[in-house]
């Protein structure tokens, strides 16, 4: 009984020993792969952050309207944003590999799944930063052109180009990342038509003066008149 | 004291044919080019932009015709008509009105043939593109003097061809712009800002810097035509106030003279944010290629004027004030996100401070004016946000500095008038350190 004990320990022993034998360089292998992982990302980062710099990222941003969104929730500059972004995706993307060097069972599909998930995370990400700068672009041309045309509340109209934008690029986000595609689009369905119908009403019957003096403005009233109050400017 | 030689030779083009080159002609058609070459050298260019202009096309091509016939009946000219599509039978009626239709008035008798060419150079208009057009005929035709008419100045007269020509071809200068009688509260913005901010930067005191007729040498003609840039895409917008501002920094000699009345159709055609767009954008555009040459101008100096520098009339024009200091203080608080971007705190905050004063105790003085304008211009350089943009913005100020113009002027002779535009000028020149703070500044 006893030495059907020792045998029994001394195999286990022997097995957790072969085991540990047979996972080590694999634990190395990942470890290296986290350790090196680290040190390309923070190079990545490091070059990353430099070139956005140089190209004045952070100029960009603020036209699109990104920094004030930063500076409003504490995030540091979009710049810094991005490069450490890069930099955790960069490692985490090292540490991953080095896990599934291990072999374990059902992480692999899981892995697997990240990485190729990772072409359309950064393709939403591009698409949102653009989509912002649109947004912020088109929204200021309709304040201005609003203002210029003595059109009433120009920041109401500003504000409406935005936010449609906005949802429009959303919507194209979460479609890319996967990310309840079906809840997104019937939202931006009701979103956009209660939108649009809001306007419809409120400028046909709330509005019915103002659609009127607007029309006649524009199509009755002679453009003289218009011109004879405003001295040539040439 | 360095400011431009306005006597001397010019510093590019002195001396030396330009060579037309013909893979840049590609823009003109067969046809046209045909009919040049069968038109051969030339002394008298006159270039005729229109775009439906049927109604006053008629009138304008024989008072030029009669103008020439007049004042240059021994030298060989040609008339050219680059047209930006018209529908109307705009360039029919420029090649069908014969000579002879001029040759009644008293005494008109040509020596040489005098020809009549149209060329359609796309189907939009485009300034830019007519002008380029006109340019590389002249160069083509060798022309040594030529003017730009403007097919909407319905009371041109004969003279204006003469007066714009003869600087050219018999006193040796390379461009003569035009000066006008006009009513005392018409061309603000010549008056309120191109004039005075050009006179400060570029050191010389041209008073219609951007016009729609003007007189220029041949070789001023090739030297701009050959400059680099007709295909960026901006080149096309105020060709003309980038034209005089290339003779000026190319230190080519620059005269006035005097035409007479300006037409009212055409002080009525322009809108303010596209009169903008062509006058003050190609001024803040043209002010980066040219720093080396206007950070160095200090003062300014007159420019020889034929006839008086300018005329007013004191007729009351109707303008509707309130709607422009409303304009301007709408603008002031819609904008406000806009401006931060532009404008420096202090400056923003007091247009914030005169935005919210009553009307009889609103003035956007001299001062502040000149602040907003150079802060503007350096923001075009560094393009806080779109360009564009930067000038739409402008527009609600401006507005605020016309009100104030017209509170100031309103029962002033010409004598004030002059002297408050001088005060301005003034202005511009005494802040102009302040313009190249910003300049240089990196944020």
């Amino acid at each position: 009984m006893r030495e059907m004990i020792v045998s029994e320990l001394t195999q286990a022993l022997h097995e957790l020993a072969r085991g540990f034998a047979h996972y080590l360089p694999r634990l190395i292998v990942m470890l290296i792969l986290a350790l090196a992982g680290w040190v390309i990302a923070y190079v990545v980062k490091v070059i990353l952050r430099g070139t956005l710099r140089l190209i004045n990222f952070d100029k960009l941003a603020e036209n699109a309207g990104a920094s004030q969104l930063l500076g409003k929730t504490a995030l540091p500059s979009a710049t810094e944003l991005v490069g450490r972004f890069v930099f955790w995706v960069t490692w985490l993307g090292f540490v991953l590999l080095g896990v599934s060097v291990l072999g374990i069972l059902g992480l692999q599909e899981q892995i697997a799944r990240f990485f190729l998930f990772l072409p359309h995370l950064f393709v939403a990400m591009f698409i949102m930063f653009f989509g912002l700068l649109a947004a912020n672009f088109f929204s200021r041309a309709a304040l201005l052109a609003a203002v210029n045309a003595n059109v009433p509340s120009p920041r109401v109209l500003s504000l409406a180009v935005r936010s449609i934008i906005v949802a429009f690029v959303l919507s194209i986000v979460f479609e890319e990342l996967g990310l309840a595609e079906q809840t997104m689009l019937v939202a931006f369905g009701i979103a956009f038509g209660a939108l649009m119908l809001g306007l419809a009403i409120a400028f046909g019957i709330g509005g019915r003066d103002l659609a009127r003096r607007f029309l006649e403005e524009k199509f009755v009233r002679p453009k003289r008149q218009e011109n004879e109050d405003e001295p040539s400017p040439l | 004291m360095i400011g431009p030689v306005l006597d001397g030779s010019p510093s590019k083009a002195c001396g030396c044919a330009l060579e037309f080159n013909v893979e840049d002609g590609n823009f003109l058609t067969d046809d046209f080019l045909r009919q040049l070459i069968n038109v051969g050298e030339v002394d008298i260019l006159v270039g005729l932009p229109t775009h439906n202009n049927a109604k006053t096309i008629r009138s304008i091509v024989q008072t030029i015709q009669n103008g020439l016939l007049r004042s240059f009946p021994r030298e060989r000219a040609v008339i050219i008509n680059a047209d930006g599509g018209s529908r109307d039978g705009t360039p029919e009626l420029v090649t069908a009105i014969s000579i002879h239709d001029a040759r009644p008035t008293p005494n008109p008798y040509a020596l040489r043939t005098l020809h009549s060419i149209s060329t359609k150079y796309a189907s939009n208009p485009d300034g830019g593109v007519a002008f380029r057009t006109i340019l590389a005929a002249a160069e083509l035709l060798r022309a040594k003097a030529c003017i730009v008419m403007s097919p909407e100045s319905t009371n041109i007269e004969s003279e204006w061809v003469s007066k714009l020509l003869r600087p050219i071809s018999y006193d040796g200068f390379d461009l003569v712009t035009p000066t006008y009688r006009r009513p005392k509260f018409e061309g603000l913005l010549m008056t309120n800002l191109l004039y005075p901010m050009i006179r400060a930067l570029y050191g010389v005191r041209i008073r219609e810097a951007h016009a729609p007729e003007f007189g220029f040498s041949g070789r001023l003609g090739s030297q701009f035509l050959n400059q680099n840039g007709w295909n960026d895409g901006t080149v096309g917008i105020g060709t003309e106030l980038r034209f005089t501002l290339a003779a000026i920094t190319g230190r080519y000699r620059v005269c006035q003279s005097f035409l007479g009345e300006k037409s009212q159709a055409e002080r009525r055609s322009a809108d303010l944010v596209p009169a903008l767009r062509q006058t003050v954008g190609a001024l803040f555009s043209a002010l980066e290629p040219g720093f080396s040459f206007w950070s160095r101008v200090t003062g300014s100096q007159p420019v020889l004027t034929t006839g008086p520098d300018q005329e007013m009339l004191l007729e009351r024009v109707r303008i509707n004030r309130k709607r422009l200091r409303e304009m301007f203080s709408i603008g002031v608080a819609e904008l406000e996100s806009v401006y931060q971007s532009i404008l420096a705190p202090a400056t923003l905050a007091e247009l914030q401070r005169i935005a919210h004063l009553r009307e009889e105790e609103f003035r956007y003085s001299a001062e502040l004016w000149v602040r907003t304008a150079y802060e503007f211009a350096a923001a075009y350089q560094k393009s806080v946000i779109n360009r564009d943009h930067i000038i739409q913005a402008f527009a609600p100020l401006f507005r605020g500095r016309v009100f104030t113009f017209l509170v100031e002027n309103r029962n002033s002779s010409m004598n004030d008038v002059e002297d408050n535009i001088e005060g301005l000028c003034v202005e511009f020149e005494r802040l102009k350190p302040y313009l190249l703070q910003l300049w240089k500044s990196k944020e």
